[in-house]
């Protein structure tokens, strides 16, 4: 018998349409109109892109499985954002410099925590607990209170602006981006490989997959990806702060296990992540919107989060 | 007789390593700081260093059941929030300890909240306890939304200063702790807890009472999260509802140090106490060592990240050589 009627990403983005819907009943929603419906909708989904780039390499490194998980990625998304800032420095040419500055140290980050999981047996949870910690002891070094630095006019453009018509350049750089993680998970040797190590490396290993290799390249990738997350973010909100990332930290696992991918591994998509974190976004600038209190806001998130993963984030039953 | 491996030892004392690294760090701090053992300055030191201590023992329970419990630090919030706002500056001894049992409930009821979601309902203990941790820290947040209140200053000064028999307070509760964990290691509950972490399937078809034992484990770390948000209150004498989430990854590197398994079913509470106390120390060694303050953090991180990978490094060239 199936258990679920609907796929979870459909599930989420269901409960997204029908929460923006009943939100424009709020006291100071949308109302009636078409127009500011669709400007808050598209809105609301811009900002959902820096929380589901940043979600992206969170999807690849729980779908490897044995705990995988990557709590260093907000510190990434800082220290990229910061790199991003400095080298750019109001300067249209320093971009394509700045982007590739962020994938490779993101990337550099990602190797150290797929080497000490992999060959120093290091818990994924602790390995990259303690790499946040090196990683944000290295921003303070290198920013040292202030950092000087400027977005350059080309970014802003792109990223926070319209781009073809009314829609925002970030929604679609996170089109062609989901496209790419769907062709990387679904179509290529590397994501056959990162399912199957999710589900049991000991198969995986025997079938002749290079677990190992798989496993580092899993973490290198997701840094990397980490580093792309810091440097839209940064294009986005025009400052750095000393913890710009950390705030998408957790919500980035959420965002993982509110799309059906399973957390202890092995399955699981990127367009699931992408109504995550459509979702997500969409419950916290709600609540924005309400005027509620710092504390019934956390409390109703909780609260939410705690629906959402009963409804399709069980696992199974112990059977004799 | 058969060559003792350094695998075969650390899998047999998963204390030995923590141990190890104590004393390394014990004797580094104790150079920086030479006074590190008069009485005065090991009292000062332990009062901080047991909330976290009663933390990390707490979740040693869960994570020897193969989960683990990031609201505790909501849960300590909840408590300093309740013994802020309801003992008062003022307040009456008899009144601090009507709200100490209180807390005592509370964190039981937080903690089983998370066994219900984990154990029962089958969720996954990560980010369930992320999510109740939000509500938690929510909730202290609405019974004390700016730092304020307090507990009566007599009573922090006797967590402050009590010393029977000139040994700090906190190494009573230590002894007391251990006591309880070499008995319960023992018990049948101490089995059931290792079989459900190392093989929650294989407990269930020998008739271990899985969903029972997973639901306990967070219910002791709701208990003990509560002696933590007790001890910090007294320690601190005030009130603040962000106290306790900071705590919270730091309790779980403490027991990872302190040579616990993430995934469970290894590992014992001896090793999680010490490895709280060596983060202590760490925080020590690096404000006494005249560090530059920009370098700190990355100078206590690096510490910590070379103590995780060093058993692994062990390993990793012991196996090389073989």
């Amino acid at each position: 018998m199936k258990r679920f009627s609907i796929s979870p990403p459909v599930a989420a983005l269901i409960l997204a349409v029908v929460l923006f819907l009943l939100s424009g009943l709020l006291p100071n929603g949308y109302g009636g109109d078409i127009d500011v419906a669709i400007a808050q909708a598209t809105n609301i989904t811009r900002l959902a892109v820096f929380l589901g780039v940043i979600a992206a390499g969170q999807t690849l490194v729980i779908i490897s499985g044995y705990e995988g998980i990557d709590l260093s990625s907000g510190s990434v998304v800082t220290l990229t954002a910061i790199l991003t800032y400095v080298i750019v420095n109001g300067n249209d040419n320093k971009v394509l410099l700045a982007l590739l500055v962020s994938l490779l140290v993101g990337m550099f980050i990602g190797w150290l925590n797929g080497i000490g999981i992999t060959y120093l047996k290091i818990s994924p949870f602790v390995m990259t607990l303690g790499m946040a910690g090196v990683v944000t002891g290295t921003i303070i070094v290198i920013n040292h209170g202030n950092v000087s630095g400027k977005i350059s006019p080309i970014m802003t453009q792109i990223i926070a602006r319209p781009l073809v018509g009314k829609i925002p350049g970030a929604i679609i750089i996170w089109v062609f981006f989901g496209l790419l993680m769907w062709l990387l998970l679904e179509r290529t040797t590397f994501g056959k490989n990162l399912f199957a190590i999710g589900v049991n490396r000991v198969t995986a290993k025997l079938s002749g997959i290079n677990v190992n290799l798989t496993n580092i390249a899993t973490y290198s990738l997701a840094g990397a990806l980490a580093g792309f997350g810091g440097f839209l973010l940064v294009g986005n909100t025009g400052v750095v702060l000393i913890n710009l990332g950390q705030p998408f930290l957790f919500p980035s696992i959420a965002a993982v296990a509110v799309g059906g991918t399973l957390l202890s591994g092995g399955k699981g998509s990127y367009w699931g992540t992408m109504a995550g974190a459509i979702v997500l976004t969409l419950i916290t600038s709600l609540l924005t919107t309400m005027q509620m209190p710092e504390s019934v806001r956390r409390m109703v998130l909780g609260a939410t989060l705690l629906i959402l993963i009963s409804i399709y984030g069980r696992q199974r039953g112990f059977r004799q | 007789m058969k060559k003792i491996s350094w695998s075969i030892l650390t899998a047999r004392f998963p204390a030995l390593f923590p141990l190890i690294l104590l004393i390394i760090i014990i004797i580094i701090n104790a150079g920086l700081q030479p006074n590190l053992f008069s009485q005065e300055i090991l009292n000062q030191n332990m009062r901080v260093f047991l909330p976290l201590i009663l933390l990390a023992v707490g979740q040693t329970f869960v994570m020897l059941g193969g989960g683990i419990d990031i609201s505790v630090g909501g849960i300590v919030s909840i408590i300093n929030t309740i013994l802020a706002t309801q003992v008062g500056l003022d307040g009456s001894p008899e009144k601090m300890w009507l709200f100490v049992f209180v807390s005592i409930i509370a964190g039981l009821l937080a903690g089983a909240v998370n066994g219900f979601f984990v154990a029962f309902l089958r969720l996954q203990p990560i980010i369930t306890t992320y999510a109740t941790g939000f509500l938690f820290g929510g909730l202290a947040l609405f019974i004390l939304p700016n730092p304020g209140g307090g507990i009566p200053r007599e009573i922090s000064e006797f967590y402050r200063n009590t010393t029977p028999l000139g040994i700090p307070l906190a190494f009573y509760v230590i002894a007391i702790i251990l006591i309880i964990w070499w008995y319960l290691s023992s018990s049948k509950y101490g089995r059931n807890l290792f079989a459900v972490g190392g093989n929650a399937e294989a407990a269930y078809q020998t008739a271990v009472p899985v969903t029972w034992v997973l639901f306990s484990t967070y219910v002791i770390s709701g208990l003990l999260a509560a002696f933590a948000g007790i001890a910090i209150t007294m320690l601190s004498g005030s009130g603040n509802a962000e106290i306790g989430p900071p705590m919270t990854l730091t309790a779980i590197t403490a027991v990872v140090i302190g040579g616990v398994a993430l995934s469970g079913g290894v590992g014992g509470v001896a090793g999680p106490v010490m490895g709280a106390i060596t983060l202590g120390l760490i925080n020590n060694i690096v404000s006494f060592a005249s560090i530059n303050t920009w370098w700190e953090t990355l100078v206590k991180a690096t510490i910590i990240v070379i103590a995780l990978a060093t058993p692994g490094l062990i390993n990793l060239f012991r196996r090389r050589r073989i």
